[in-house]
């Protein structure tokens, strides 16, 4: 990335000079966002706090009350209340003027330029965000559909699927087993099923100490492997069997009605099986015809533009984020460069360079944290890798407690920076 | 025994007005105090710099520096009549927000009273009567980072230090609350900037910060300060 910012300008001035004649005359710029996460929430915030009236700003999401995914292992171990990850959208509407429509989309015409809701409605857009998040891949766990969720719950979307999972965990017998099935890469939230295990033993510990957790996994290695096993060896000793694709964690089907899980052909009696299966895009990226090969969506690094629509932005995990992991963090991240793109196209505001973050903490234990960040820059390819850092095995204890309270700080700065 | 209470006396008697209760040590104070002078500085020619500075404290009113933004919520503390006096000071160190909840003063508070009576004792002798303390060095902020003039006059881009702040946002609260991660809010240029080259150099240790800072320019690192200084 060589552009100075006078030719960033320059380009930004050039593209003003074409559309904005064009859309003032039908009123002001429409832009409509689908998904009212941690990408969605935060572009809508944006657009329509820093164009102050200037682009009519929809978003289109079913939940009334949206339940965070980071934090909700939190939740699983007893850390937080489900309340406290619970989130609304009066702030977007009131203090910014968000249109808040809570509904499906349910299709995008792409030469029409509009959205379809569930409920009929037709939504025309300048300017289209999609922030969907993820779905689940068919067939990546045989034996497991979104049929069998209740039974074999995956919780990797926050909310009842989260609450249905710890109240298993809480029925289980004394001495029962929890078992995982860890997703393939690539998916949401690199550290998080591992978080989760941590989560899960430390419940156990305190409630069920004779409990086992098994776990899964297609991987032969995974996001801060080294600092989850050594909490997992100095915190649960005993409890954790974590089965690599070198011992069949690959080759896993399971049988939802009688609670089995076949590891490699062995089959265990489990009481509780977390299954995280293989993931893509939210539907409505795929319906958008936006998706590539892999299911995901691949974007033009400085605008977040999808590669094959340019009136179309795609933030979060539904996209092909390069070195970027998806989670809530780099949705976040991403949806500031797609916002000051966006306003620099539809309105005459400034265009600067792409700048890209994330860090990722999570909670291995009572007042444990640990973290990995990094920071990117947009090449023409893809998000690139600039500088990172990782939490060290072996750090004191007034370390990882800092690294907990700063964890609740950015919980609460972020939620604040999505919802207002 | 006899010593110590000649003493008191002695000091009771040169500064009637603060010195009946001894508190700590106020040398050892001094050492605690470390702590605060990345923001407060105290003693002879002492300014407000990121926090307001300190002489006089006892039996100030809350937010009571003209000219100083404080929160809004230390504001409303002192319009509400709260009076820095030695239990005060002392509930509001142990534990700055249990006494002000939407203090912009980012710090976790002293857990052991001990290190409370000895800092405490230390800011008490520069409430006594300042003008007479012609000893007392002041206090300014350690240097942490050596830049030259030029870049410290760099005068910062607003609307690009707003597009770059909204990076900072996504930990950092912009009403200044702290709840867990520091308040960037409302600090004097010079200091912003002297603190983003102290991470950017690694001077400053947090690993989060050094990345941030370390692929900022000089420019972005003066916008930035700009943005944030020039809030509310």
């Amino acid at each position: 990335m060589t552009l100075n910012r006078r030719a960033f300008l320059g380009t930004a001035a050039a593209a003003t000079v074409l559309s904005a004649p064009m859309l003032r005359a039908q009123g002001r710029p429409k832009v409509v966002v689908v998904g009212g996460g941690a990408g969605g929430a935060t572009v809508a915030r944006y657009i329509a706090k820093d164009s102050q009236g200037a682009i009519d700003v929809t978003l289109v999401e079913p939940t009334r009350t949206y339940y965070t995914c980071f934090f909700s292992n939190l939740y699983i171990g007893g850390f937080r209340d489900f309340s406290s990850i619970g989130h609304t959208y009066g702030g977007l509407a009131s203090e910014f003027g968000v249109n808040v429509v809570h509904d499906w989309a349910v299709g995008v015409d792409r030469d029409a330029n509009t959205v379809t809701l569930a409920s009929g409605g037709v939504l025309p857009y300048d300017r289209l965000v999609l922030s969907p998040g993820i779905d689940f891949k068919d067939g990546s766990v045989p034996g497991w559909s979104t049929a069998a969720q209740n039974k074999m719950p995956h919780s990797w979307k926050a909310g009842s699927q989260t609450q249905l999972l710890k109240a298993q965990i809480e029925a289980m017998p004394e001495g029962g087993t929890f078992a995982m099935v860890a997703p393939p890469n690539p998916y949401r939230c690199p550290p998080g099923p591992y978080e989760r295990i941590s989560m899960v033993a430390f419940y156990l510990r305190e409630n069920n100490p004779t409990a086992k957790i098994l776990v899964a996994d297609p991987k032969a290695k995974f996001s801060k492997q080294p600092l989850f096993e050594e909490a997992w060896n100095s915190s649960y000793t005993g409890m954790v069997d974590w089965i690599g694709p070198d011992f069949g964690g690959e080759n896993v089907e399971v049988r939802p009605d009688s609670m089995e899980l076949i590891i490699d052909g062995e089959v265990e009696q489990v009481d509780v099986c977390n299954v995280v299966p293989g993931q893509k895009a939210g539907r409505i990226a795929e319906m958008a015809g936006l998706t590539a090969e892999n299911g995901f969506c691949d974007i033009v690094p400085a605008t977040m533009q999808s590669r094959v629509d340019e009136n179309i932005h795609v933030l979060g995990d539904a996209t092909n984020g390069g070195d970027m992991p998806k989670s809530g963090f780099s949705a976040n991240s991403h949806a500031k460069v797609a916002a000051m793109a966006i306003r620099g196209a539809l309105t005459d505001s400034r265009v600067f360079p792409a700048k890209f973050s994330n860090t990722c903490w999570s909670l291995v234990d009572t007042e444990n944290g640990i973290k990995v960040g990094a920071t990117y820059e947009a090449t023409e390819e893809k998000i690139a890798k600039v500088d990172g850092f990782v939490s060290q095995t072996g750090e004191n204890s007034a370390l990882r407690k800092a690294t907990y309270e700063e964890s609740l700080g950015w919980y609460a700065g972020i939620t604040a920076d999505m919802f207002g | 025994m006899r010593l110590a209470s000649l003493l008191a006396a002695a000091l009771s008697m040169a500064a009637p007005a603060f010195a009946q209760t001894p508190i700590g040590d106020a040398d050892a104070g001094k050492t605690v105090f470390a702590q605060c002078s990345a923001c407060h500085e105290i003693g002879q020619g002492a300014k407000s710099r990121i926090g307001p500075h300190l002489n006089e404290l006892f039996g100030r009113k809350a937010a009571g520096i003209d000219g100083f933004r404080y929160s809004k919520s230390l504001e409303r503390a002192g319009a509400d009549g709260l009076v820095w006096t030695l239990d005060k000071l002392d509930a509001y160190l142990e534990n700055p927000r249990v006494l002000v909840s939407g203090t912009r003063m980012s710090f976790r508070g002293l857990r052991k009273k001990k290190d409370r009576d000895d800092v405490l004792a230390y800011l008490r002798a520069f409430s006594e009567s300042p003008a007479n303390i012609p000893e007392a060095e002041p206090t300014a902020r350690k240097v942490e980072v050596e830049l030259p003039p030029e870049v410290l006059a760099i005068k910062g881009d607003v609307a690009y230090g707003e597009y770059l702040s909204s990076e900072c946002k996504t930990c950092h609260q912009l009403d200044g609350s702290d709840a867990g991660i520091p308040s960037i809010t409302l600090w004097p240029e010079e200091d912003f900037v002297l603190a983003m080259h102290a991470y950017k150099q690694k001077i400053r240790i947090h690993p989060v910060m050094q990345m941030m800072a370390g692929r900022l320019s000089d420019e972005e690192i003066a916008a930035l300060a700009a943005y944030f200084g020039s809030l509310e």
